[in-house]
């Protein structure tokens, strides 16, 4: 009888699962982590009272007036966020893209060491941007510059221009690089090349991400309304003090909404660029 | 000289020898065809002509100078005279067809005028002339992803066309299409590279088409020239050597074939 020869990823895969789960459990034991706790009788009827006040939201004139206004600062300060953020991630995610390199068209892919040396500073930068959690640069910003929204739109410009900065490099990569080389074997530049040759491939994956990461700014600015950074999240905050679940419970549903939306905008978006 | 080779060697990266010294000189306004089994050398051979590999040793000289020895930004002012055509055209689906053979233009055109014609095509008229050719300008503002392989095929020589450099390589340029087709096609770029006066180097899978198109064929087998000889002298004798593989019984028939494999654009 033929003998099959054995699937040689086989076992390394299998290592590789051990490794895995060897190093999950230890994880699980310093995260303290403890499902038990939710089962106990107290902190269910604990949570119970928390989430029966919810009911029912409120939605007289005057509240509806102040969460208008609150819902438009919180996109206003997602919005010009992710402007500023925007303003610099692009020329980061250029400089620090190997999809942009001269040399990889010439060498099979692989970019030229001088190049790669060059690209590490612009990735050391995007690294420490968003190395920095968005609500520590927003108290830092509210000491600066005091209380208020600019605080907000600061701490999501520093922050996100790190993570779309790194995202979009790794996009740039990530898509079928044959177009950009050929253009570039034709003479032309980088820029040209990247616009005719990567963009392209890349266009929808860039809209998503950024619709994503815009939803993620408007979540993020609520959370820094509790630190006095405007918006929906300071009047949150507030409710929360006063104990007003009512006025919680529409606030998460104006979130719900929030959210909706960006993901329409995304499929929209998207479904003009397929 | 248009195109000088000297000892010409070049390693991939994973090791394979895929040129073993080679010495090939074409002078300008030549016409050659490049012959010989899968796996040869030919694409590679191409490659290095259109400086977009860099040999491992020995010399290319390309329209008398030699491009690893310029700065990037003068090398890609002498890749801007070189155009190659590539057995499968890299054209990113979605991009318009018109916006893909202006494409041929970037190394000449500023910074500014290459966004501007994002925006809006600045050359519509060229791009149509040089479709028409190719019996494609029904197809100008069709996306590439609706176009079949032949298609595609087309609108990548309609690129190298429009770029009009001084030497036109073309890797396989028609193994997509039909021989009506096929034929028709390779006469529109020689007649182009005489109007024009620029060289052409060609690789092809059919011999038959090489021999009627080409007055000067090189064969090529396992990295290394096989033969160099004007159309008239080359005979069964020598294709049979060239083409002959141990592995296989009979010599595979050099004809066109139609299966190769075409990526989604």
């Amino acid at each position: 009888m033929l003998k099959h020869p054995r699937d040689p990823a086989a076992l390394p895969r299998l290592l590789l699962t051990l490794l895995a789960v060897a190093l999950l459990w230890p994880g699980i034991q310093l995260a303290e982590l403890d499902l038990g706790v939710l089962l106990a009788a107290d902190s269910q009827s604990e949570m119970g009272r928390f989430v029966a006040a919810f009911w029912p939201p409120q939605h007289d004139r005057e509240f509806l007036d102040l969460l208008l206004a609150a819902t438009l600062q919180t996109l206003a300060i997602a919005t010009a966020g992710m402007a500023l953020a925007l303003l610099v991630a692009v020329p980061a995610a250029l400089l620090a893209s190997r999809a942009l390199s001269l040399s990889a068209a010439s060498r099979g892919g692989r970019p030229g060491a001088f190049g790669q040396a060059l690209r590490w500073p612009v990735r050391g930068l995007l690294i420490f941007l968003r190395s920095v959690p968005e609500i520590v640069w927003a108290l830092l910003f509210v000491r600066a510059v005091g209380l208020g929204p600019t605080a907000g739109v600061l701490a999501i410009a520093i922050t996100y221009a790190g993570m779309l900065g790194k995202v979009y490099a790794e996009i740039f990569e990530s898509v079928d690089q044959r177009p950009m080389h050929a253009l570039l074997q034709g003479g032309s530049g980088r820029l040209a090349a990247f616009v005719y040759g990567i963009l392209p491939n890349a266009a929808s994956e860039l809209v998503s991400y950024t619709v994503y990461r815009w939803e993620c700014a408007i979540r993020a600015s609520v959370v820094m309304g509790f630190v006095g950074a405007g918006g929906l999240g300071q009047q949150i905050d507030l409710s929360l003090r006063m104990f007003a679940g009512g006025e919680v419970a529409s606030m998460l549903l104006t979130f719900l909404l929030l959210v909706l939306l960006a993901d329409g905008l995304s499929r929209l978006l998207r479904g003009r660029l397929a | 000289m248009s195109l000088r080779l000297t000892g010409a060697h070049l390693q991939h990266g994973n090791g394979v020898h895929a040129l073993r010294g080679v010495d090939l000189a074409i002078a300008a306004g030549e016409r050659v065809a490049i012959i010989g089994p899968s796996g040869a050398g030919k694409s590679s051979l191409l490659g290095l002509l259109a400086s977009a590999l860099q040999p491992s040793a020995g010399a290319v000289e390309l329209l008398g100078a030699d491009p690893w020895r310029l700065k990037a930004r003068a090398r890609q002012r002498l890749r801007t005279r070189i155009g190659l055509i590539h057995q499968a055209p890299p054209l990113p689906p979605r991009q318009r067809v018109v916006t893909a053979v202006l494409a041929g233009k970037l190394g000449q055109w500023s910074l500014g005028r290459s966004l501007l014609n994002l925006l809006y095509p600045s050359d519509i008229a060229g791009a149509r002339e040089v479709l028409a050719r190719l019996d494609l300008a029904d197809k100008l503002f069709a996306q590439c992803q609706q176009l079949s392989g032949g298609q595609l095929q087309r609108v990548g020589i309609a690129r190298v066309l429009y770029q009009a450099p001084e030497l036109l390589l073309a890797d396989e340029p028609v193994s997509a299409m039909d021989p009506v087709l096929a034929d028709h096609t390779l006469s529109v770029l020689c007649r182009h590279a005489e109007t024009h006066g620029a060289t052409l180097v060609a690789s092809l899978h059919a011999v038959e088409l090489a021999l009627a198109h080409f007055p000067r064929i090189v064969g090529v087998r396992d990295g290394q020239i096989a033969f160099d000889r004007p159309a008239s002298e080359v005979n069964q004798a020598l294709l049979d050597t060239l083409y002959a593989n141990e592995q296989l019984v009979s010599p595979p028939l050099p004809t066109v074939t139609l299966n190769l494999q075409i990526p989604r654009c």
